[in-house]
């Protein structure tokens, strides 16, 4: 292979050494001005670096690391689609919660609650009452409170009708209804 | 004798039927054998001796005739030249893994009875913005022969090509017996083009759009479908987004009695999709359209029932948007379905072991990073029959380690999913330990895909590179076929690599490698490789001149960004005239740099619709 040899100029021959050292270690520097895999390498041990110290509190790298073409290897059309809701993640769902005859209002999130259990109890903890079991027929039946909520349509509904999915996404504020007013809600029709 | 190398995946009744004949018909009165008039023998065909096998032509072609995979046709078409006619007669389906590997002159000179064509096109880089605008695969020239040579083809499948409007309107009108349209990965085309093919393509049983880069202007191209149309099998449009004619959809489903797969787009709400599931319960596709509509308790239990009406729906997909809601309808179908593409929805660990939970036959499963690890805990232990996971990065641009998957939820699957050997997984951290002990769960590996999303990330907890990791891949999984490499990684890597993957087909490289000798483990160490992509390595002209007698052997290599010059790419293609060697300049760029080098073998000499930017060496 003559032609190799006249081309000497181009061909590092020491590159073709096998070593195991890291990469970055005695590189000559190279031809072009784009990035080499070496200047990637520092760069992510340096952001490494300054995650080792801060990354485990929660903080974010810096932003300066400016984009690589191509990378990571996404297609564009799934880079266009997905757009993640992060704030609502972050946000919660929170209500407002009225009981009658309290002077003032909570707030609670929805989102931590797996089920009507869950919220139920949570309420019965905050505001102090029993507001005991549900049934399809008679609502809370057996306690002087009834928990009801406003939907989407500003309708006042009992609270456990409807699956807990569509609860969560449709419940705008609740309010836990006492005496008569409650029991003539739940009452069978 | 005559010996042939047939692929393990021939099914056991054609090999059957195939060693029945050929034993029988060997033993047939030499005098009763006469062959076929030799002046049909194209100039294409290999020298070959006198053939020992004396059929005659049309037994011979009978008995190919079982054979449909194309490697083996390859095989047996270099048996003899009686052999090589007998396929090249008998060849129905034409699969072509790179359009410039051959010509579709060459291509019709040689086969002359297609029915269906398979090409693909651009380097598959192409598309992650590496390849720039018009370079090249256009697939009109192709249509154009076909036309002539080709009238009764039926199908078209085409990745990574470009085509316009008007080779869609060609092919629609020039073929009338034409049944099957796939495009994925394509772009330079529009819906008017869709109108085409729905207008005249009066027999179409399949319309398959994917991912492509296309002008939606409307979806006034479903309604031009004939009321006569009812054989279509095929309907994917998942992923345009205009709205259609619900009543136009609906009245197709409802004729085309047939219809197996169905994927719709966004624009179809959930009391539509139950008004298709209720035309076509024989569904074994399915892709939803939008997840969000808020449901009356009625409506809400009439998706249920209809969910659960299908009983040969094995694929569910779509899923697009904010899904949360409404999953539980699902769950009826869920027990039947061994693939769940659910990588458009943003679900969380728990919703997403809810459905794994429903879902115990899953064999492939396609999910985003926002389950987390614990949605994958799930996965591990809902899914003993996995075979296939991809876990795609939902923001693939965030640096907060807190979001996404981690290596304890690879783990977490390995233990479970035994039977796992296709894995496409997106991460921010890992290390050697834990892929170590994925492979030990796991050594049945055929295509090991893992992407750490940061270049040149270190192991987190050793602060070594990743050559360990890899190592333990490639020395475990013996049937790897397809590897794609991340992380900091040295020369090692690559001498495992060289040294281990025997099998290895397809290998793909990025922010990688200490010097050339990297590279040259890999062209020297692996038999069976055929496609290498190589980005932003430290990679330079020894390297790529190491490999002067492998590129034959191979469909096509990519190197980009790494240290090759042009001198040495002139003498690649120099010395090896069946390689084309072309080089793709950045702006500003340094003269003698070969900032982007594509070689790929043929037999069709350099292209000829090459646009500027690319220099054929």
């Amino acid at each position: 292979m003559e032609g190799v040899m006249s081309h000497g100029n181009d061909l590092n021959l020491k590159a073709t050494e096998l070593r195991l050292g890291l990469p970055g270690t005695d590189e000559s520097t190279s031809k072009n001005n784009k990035r080499t895999a070496n200047e990637l390498v520092k760069n992510s041990e340096l952001l490494n670096g300054k995650s080792d110290a801060k990354a485990r509190d929660g903080e974010t790298v810096p932003a300066s690391k400016s984009q690589i073409v191509g990378w990571p290897p996404v297609r564009s059309f799934r880079k266009n689609v997905v757009q993640p809701k992060k704030t609502e993640a972050e946000t919660g769902n929170f209500v407002k919660v009225s009981m009658d005859g309290a002077p003032y209002l909570r707030k609670i999130d929805l989102k931590i609650y797996k089920g009507y259990q869950e919220l139920l109890k949570a309420l019965e903890n905050m505001f102090k009452l029993t507001i005991g079991e549900y049934s399809e027929r008679e609502g809370y039946k057996g306690s002087e409170y009834a928990p009801a909520y406003e939907d989407k349509d500003g309708d006042l509904m009992l609270v456990g009708d409807v699956p807990w999915d569509m609860f969560m996404s449709t419940c705008k504020r609740l309010r836990i209804m006492k005496g008569s007013e409650a029991t003539g809600l739940g009452s069978g029709v | 004798m005559q010996v042939v190398w047939l692929r393990s995946s021939l099914a056991l009744r054609d090999l059957q039927a195939f060693i029945q004949h050929t034993v029988v018909y060997c033993k047939m009165d030499p005098k009763l054998k006469k062959t076929k008039n030799s002046s049909s023998n194209s100039a294409n065909s290999p020298d070959s001796t006198h053939s020992s096998f004396p059929f005659p032509d049309e037994v011979l072609e009978r008995v190919l005739s079982f054979l449909h995979s194309h490697k083996d046709r390859s095989s047996v078409s270099l048996v003899c030249k009686d052999w090589y006619n007998a396929e090249r007669w008998t060849r129905t389906k034409l699969f072509i893994g790179n359009c410039y590997s051959v010509s579709p002159e060459i291509v019709a000179r040689r086969f002359p009875r297609i029915k269906s064509v398979t090409l693909k096109g651009k380097p598959r880089f192409s598309d992650f913005n590496l390849v720039p605008q018009h370079w090249g695969a256009d697939v009109h020239s192709w249509l154009v022969v076909f036309a002539k040579v080709y009238p009764f083809l039926e199908e078209l499948r085409l990745k990574r090509m470009t085509l316009n409007d008007e080779s869609l309107k060609f092919l629609a009108t020039s073929f009338p017996g034409f049944k099957a349209l796939s495009l994925l990965s394509c772009e330079g085309f529009s819906t008017d083009g869709l109108k085409a093919i729905a207008t005249h393509c009066k027999n179409l049983t399949e319309l398959d759009i994917q991912e492509n880069g296309m002008d939606d202007l409307g979806g006034g191209w479903l309604s031009c479908f004939s009321e006569n149309c009812s054989s279509l099998e095929v309907l994917n449009f998942a992923s345009l987004n205009s709205e259609v004619s619900f009543d136009a959809l609906e009245k197709l489903v409802r004729r085309c009695k047939s219809l197996r797969i169905l994927k719709v787009n966004k624009s179809i709400t959930l009391d539509q999709l139950q008004q298709l599931l209720v035309l076509a319960p024989q569904l074994i596709e399915l892709g939803t359209g939008s997840f969000q509509q808020e449901l009356t308790p009625l409506q809400y239990e009439g998706l249920g029932i209809a969910f659960s009406n299908c009983k040969n729906l094995q694929t569910l997909s779509g899923f697009w948007e904010d899904t949360s809601l409404h999953l539980p309808v699902l769950y009826a179908a869920c027990p039947s379905l061994t693939f769940l593409n659910l990588s458009y929805a943003t679900l969380r660990s728990g919703e997403l072991a809810k459905i794994v939970a429903h879902s115990p036959n899953i064999r492939r499963l396609w999910v985003l990073d926002t389950v987390g690890d614990k949605g994958l805990e799930a996965v591990g232990s809902s899914c003993p029959f996995l075979e296939e996971l991809r876990v795609f990065p939902a923001d693939p641009f965030e640096q907060d380690l807190h979001h996404g998957v981690t290596e304890a939820g690879f783990l977490a699957v390995s233990h479970g999913c035994r039977k796992l050997h296709y894995v496409l997984y997106f991460c921010r951290q890992m290390t050697n330990a834990a892929v170590a002990t994925i492979v030990q769960n796991c050594p049945d590996f055929t295509h090991f895909r893992l992407c750490i999303m940061n270049p040149g990330e270190r192991d987190y907890l050793t602060n070594e590179p990743m050559d360990e990791a890899f190592g333990a891949v490639v020395k475990t999984c013996t049937n790897l076929q397809r590897l794609a490499l991340s992380g900091l990684l040295t020369d090692l890597t690559f001498e495992y690599i060289g040294k281990y993957a025997k099998n290895l087909e397809a290998l793909s490289v990025a922010f990688a490698g200490s010097s050339d000798g990297g590279m040259q483990c890999v062209l020297q160490g692996c038999p069976k490789l055929r496609k290498l992509e190589i980005r932003d390595c430290p990679f330079g002209n020894a390297a790529l001149l190491s490999g002067i007698e492998k590129y034959e052997t191979m469909r096509s290599l990519w190197m980009s960004a790494c240290n090759v010059t042009m001198s040495a790419c002139k003498l690649l293609a120099k010395e090896m005239p069946r390689l084309n060697v072309e080089v793709m300049r950045d702006e500003g760029s340094d003269e003698s740099q070969a900032d982007k080098v594509y070689i790929y073998r043929t037999v069709a000499g350099p292209r000829r619709d090459a646009p500027p930017f690319v220099v054929t060496l």
